[in-house]
């Protein structure tokens, strides 16, 4: 096969093929539609596994492709992987997979809406993940937003329309923010431009600069959360179905930090620099604060959903630490968090339809009854609280290392929060599984076979990224080192 | 040339046809065949193949900004006939007068997009303004038709009066009646000028339903026939725009330094006013009442920016908000209940009406992918590259953030709220008109290029 002679490439399929699914499902009668959401994401798997395969330098005409859209406004569907792109693909091409087999016994009232709004979802975020125009980019960022709203809004729980009216109003307010900064830096490109390359060399002076960063960063702080601006988090991830809980936590927070590292740094390098020691006092802050919320939560979602506040919050420190080593250690922990956290969801989902409740205190011995659960528990929340071994310890340990040689002291406090992390999680592992069955765990059913392969193969991940992270760094080092270059610091 | 001639005779031909045609539903096809033909002539002058030519002593110029808006809006009557023409009758009695009369608007469309002299535009308003009189006041046994009628009418002769003490004005200082023959530089504002400028801002304000001028939209949308409600909101707003601009544009854009700051004003008012409004709304007419005030905060940017992208994103403008809401109105006179809670459940009694409805929705809201999305788009690249008060900008997103709440009300109505609303029964042809202009929202959402690219053909 000749490389530059394709009819199509991967980042084309990686975003059409999801897409194609979902108006597919559509059409589908309720019943089919599960197996053929199910199919259609192990092809896209199989496809981001190919993207994977297929990323040496012979192989780049199959990696990348530009389309004429709107010319006038100097705008090009131009889609291109690189290794930070390709990673994330797999994440989401991954994410899918798991989360239909996880919720595979849950039955959904027109479950063909369900899965086909699920699949454009998942278009969306390949292409936030590919694209290299900002028009695009800001295309996908809402394509990905919409479905999530309408997913969470008709499958949620009780108080769901609230809730996701909350967060739809939040992201959209940050999305509208960032379409107005993409406008003004489109403004200040060399020959107007939306193109990602333009708007690295765009004439910002320092002021312009300032006023343009925030304009991005409310925007992509909104969609990771950053304290202050979390609070619709909880919220949504209480009240959405789990499957889709899974998603935002799994794979959209990732357009947040992937945003940051894309379309931040190397476009504002100046306003990083000023603002960094501002940024990072937030983001360590809503790590203490989440991690103390989590602690008194009674409610096995919210509790996740606290913990993801403070796992992101540290990666947000780190990003803006600015450092190979920190980066680095957050291009492979969006990875880690992702499989990780859906882990965690997974066994919530399993806690919840056998059991009837979420509620911690409600819950007890459940090692007695489910002693193999327990150990898949036990493993994900430790590499949830990222012990040595874990996929999450050498994410984590590089984040505060680059954290470290940003400033020490950030990074006391910021380690204050591992403590607090095993205190919620270990608290949580004793009250549900340890100490005396009741009334309401005695209804314990065995595992069934699809939930016990998903958290063997959660667990096989944590393990091997754990052991042996090495392909994880070749594949996203030169993208972190261009982004140094780009922001002009120092490679060590 | 072609549109205001056609269109002024085809609505004596159909007062006519009115008196001969026995059959109620047929005025509605003789309309329809009328605002085709219309399209079409406006279409011949526009590519330069047939245009009637008279000597108009340079009071009217024909160029390619002002026959694309005269297509756009043929094109969104078209459409609005096709959709809500049934509705014509239910109103009263005399459906061809009804037919004849927005003809006689749309005539005063065209003149207020070609206008060079201020004459010609006070000529246009009014032609534009006495029909509506009418026609909001048509259903004539209903109180608030009949209060609407009475209000629009005050208010609209009170701004007419504005308009020509301000024209008055102008001709003092100048000598001039024409836009470009005045002669206003950039200097510094005398007296006179500034009065007569002022008052002709106010005036057009009030017809375009500005903050502050705005007080008499919601009760004459909300009075008024819903079926010419949808007209008023859509073709004949942005027409008012288009005069407003092409005023403002060609007589007064030397000095725009001097006035922005009051439309900037009056722009942050209307968004303010308008969506804030909205939000605590609980008749779904009432609330798009706020809403064309709402919209007309954003296409207010067209004036504040006065450059290449205002003037291409107020076509798309006119385009995306008339097609959106005439859609969503030509809904909304299907249902009984106009409240939000009328509209509980209506996704699973008649899905494809709930999801035409959220696609209009969604491009008023500005949502990606439709064609709302695009020309908010450029209205704030437009504000952006004028580069002055920059919190203009910052505000009307968040206001477009505000406006979002009540559009989604009704999605959230639709789709995740449980009731039986009661619709009068749809035709076939209906959906299938419905359908097309929702997919017009989408093309336009995905390739606005098309209909810019005219402007420059």
């Amino acid at each position: 096969m000749d490389p530059n002679n394709v009819i199509v490439t991967f980042p084309e399929l990686l975003i059409w093929l999801p897409l194609a699914g979902g108006i597919i499902s559509f059409m589908l009668k309720d019943e089919k539609a599960k197996s053929w959401a199910l199919l259609s994401s192990i092809i896209t798997f199989a496809v981001s596994l190919a993207c994977l395969y297929f990323s040496t330098n012979e192989w780049i005409p199959l990696q990348r492709v530009s389309y004429v859209w709107l010319p006038s406004l100097g705008s090009s569907f131009s889609l291109q992987t690189d290794g930070l792109s390709r990673l994330l693909c797999l994440l989401n091409a991954l994410a899918f997979p798991i989360a239909f087999v996880a919720t595979y016994n849950t039955h959904y009232q027109k479950s063909n809406a369900f899965y086909g709004l699920m699949l454009l979802m998942q278009s969306g975020l390949m292409g936030v993940f590919c694209t290299m125009d900002a028009l695009a980019f800001y295309f996908f960022w809402e394509l990905a937003l919409i479905p999530a709203y309408f997913l969470c809004s008709i499958w949620g729980g009780e108080k769901r329309i609230a809730a996701t009216f909350k967060f739809f109003i939040y992201t959209f307010v940050g999305s509208l923010f960032l379409l107005v900064g993409i406008i003004y830096v489109y403004f200040h490109t060399p020959n107007h431009s939306f193109a990602l390359t333009a708007f690295y060399s765009a004439n910002l002076t320092p002021a312009q600069q300032n006023l343009a960063f925030w304009l991005f960063f409310v925007a992509f702080a909104i969609k990771m959360p950053i304290f202050p601006l979390h609070t619709w988090q909880p919220d949504t991830y209480e009240q959405s179905p789990t499957a889709v809980t899974m998603i935002l936590s799994g794979v959209m927070v990732k357009m947040g930090i992937y945003a940051l590292l894309r379309w931040l740094l190397p476009v504002f390098p100046e306003a990083v620099k000023h603002f960094d020691k501002l940024i990072i006092i937030l983001s360590v802050v809503g790590m203490l604060y989440a991690s103390c919320i989590a602690i008194v939560q009674d409610d096995l979602k919210r509790l996740v959903a606290y913990s993801s506040i403070a796992h992101i919050g540290l990666m947000s420190a780190a990003v803006f630490s600015l450092n190979m080593t920190s980066l680095q250690g957050v291009a492979i922990q969006m990875f880690n968090h992702g499989i990780n956290i859906i882990g965690m969801w997974v066994v919530v989902e399993l806690i919840e339809r056998q059991l009837g409740t979420r509620k911690i205190s409600a819950l007890g011995g459940l090692a007695q009854k489910a002693p193999v659960l327990a150990i898949l528990l036990v493993v994900v929340a430790l590499a949830n609280i990222a012990l040595p071994l874990t996929n999450a310890f050498v994410g984590e340990f590089l984040m505060f290392n680059g954290l470290f040689q940003f400033n020490k002291w950030y990074t006391a406090f910021a380690g204050l929060s591992i403590i607090l992390a095993a205190v919620y999680t270990l608290n949580m592992i004793q009250r549900v599984f340890y100490g005396e069955t009741n009334a309401v765990t005695e209804k314990w059913n065995s595992l069934a076979k699809n939930e016990a392969i998903i958290l063997s193969v959660v667990v096989v991940l944590i393990f091997m990224v754990g052991v042996f992270p090495k392909p994880l760094f070749d594949l996203t080092r030169d993208t972190v080192t261009s982004i140094m270059v780009l922001t002009g610091s120092a490679i060590k | 040339m072609n549109a205001i001639l056609f269109s002024a005779v085809w609505g004596v031909v159909m007062m006519f046809g009115g008196l001969i045609m026995k059959k109620k539903s047929s005025p509605k096809w003789l309309a329809i065949v009328g605002v085709s033909l219309l399209l079409l002539l406006n279409w011949l002058e526009f590519l330069g193949i047939w245009a009637i030519n008279i000597d108009t002593r340079d009071m009217l110029e024909f160029n390619g900004f002002g026959l694309v808006f005269n297509s756009v809006a043929f094109a969104c009557t078209l459409v609005y006939f096709l959709l809500s023409g049934e509705d014509f009758e239910k109103v009263g009695e005399h459906v061809a007068e009804y037919f004849a009369l927005v003809f006689f608007v749309l005539c005063g469309v065209a003149i207020v997009s070609s206008f060079k002299t201020l004459l010609m535009l006070f000529l246009g308003i009014e032609i534009i303004s006495i029909p509506l009189y009418i026609l909001a006041g048509s259903d004539k046994r209903n109180l608030k038709s009949n209060e609407a009628a009475l209000k629009y009418f005050l208010m609209g002769s009170f701004s007419t009066g504005v308009m020509l003490m301000g024209i008055a004005f102008l001709y003092g200082a100048t000598g001039s009646f024409s836009i470009t023959g005045m002669n206003l530089g950039s200097g510094p504002l005398t007296p006179m000028v500034t009065v007569g400028l002022v008052m002709l801002m106010i005036s057009m304000a009030f017809k375009v339903s500005a903050a502050p001028f705005h007080f008499w939209t919601p009760d004459v949308y909300d009075g008024s026939p819903t079926v010419f409600t949808s007209f008023m909101a859509t073709i004949v707003k942005v027409a008012a725009f288009i005069g407003f601009i092409r005023l403002f544009d060609n007589a007064f854009g030397k000095m725009h330094e001097q006035w922005q700051l009051l439309i900037a004003v009056i722009t942050a008012s209307t968004l303010l006013i308008g969506n804030i409004t909205a939000v605590f709304q609980q008749s779904v007419k009432r609330m798009l009442a706020y809403s064309s005030i709402a919209q007309a905060g954003f296409m207010m940017f067209g004036l504040f920016a006065l450059n290449t992208w205002s003037r291409e994103g107020f076509i798309l403008y006119a385009a995306a908000y008339s097609l959106a809401t005439i859609g969503i109105f030509a809904i909304l006179i299907k249902m009984k209940d106009y409240t939000f809670d009328g509209f509980n459940g209506l996704a699973r009694q008649e899905p494809l009406l709930a999801l035409l409805a959220t696609i209009f929705l969604f491009s008023l809201a500005g949502i990606p992918l439709t064609a709302g999305f695009f020309s908010k788009y450029y209205m704030l690249m437009a504000a952006v590259r004028d580069g002055r008060y920059f919190w203009l900008v910052i505000f009307a997103i968040l206001m477009a953030a505000v406006s979002v709440y009540y559009y989604f009300r009704v999605i959230q109505a639709m789709y995740f709220k449980d009731g039986n609303p009661e619709v009068s029964a749809v035709s076939g042809s209906f959906k299938t008109m419905l359908l097309v202009a929702a997919l017009l929202v989408i093309v336009l959402g995905i390739y606005p290029q098309m209909l810019i690219d005219l402007i420059y053909h």
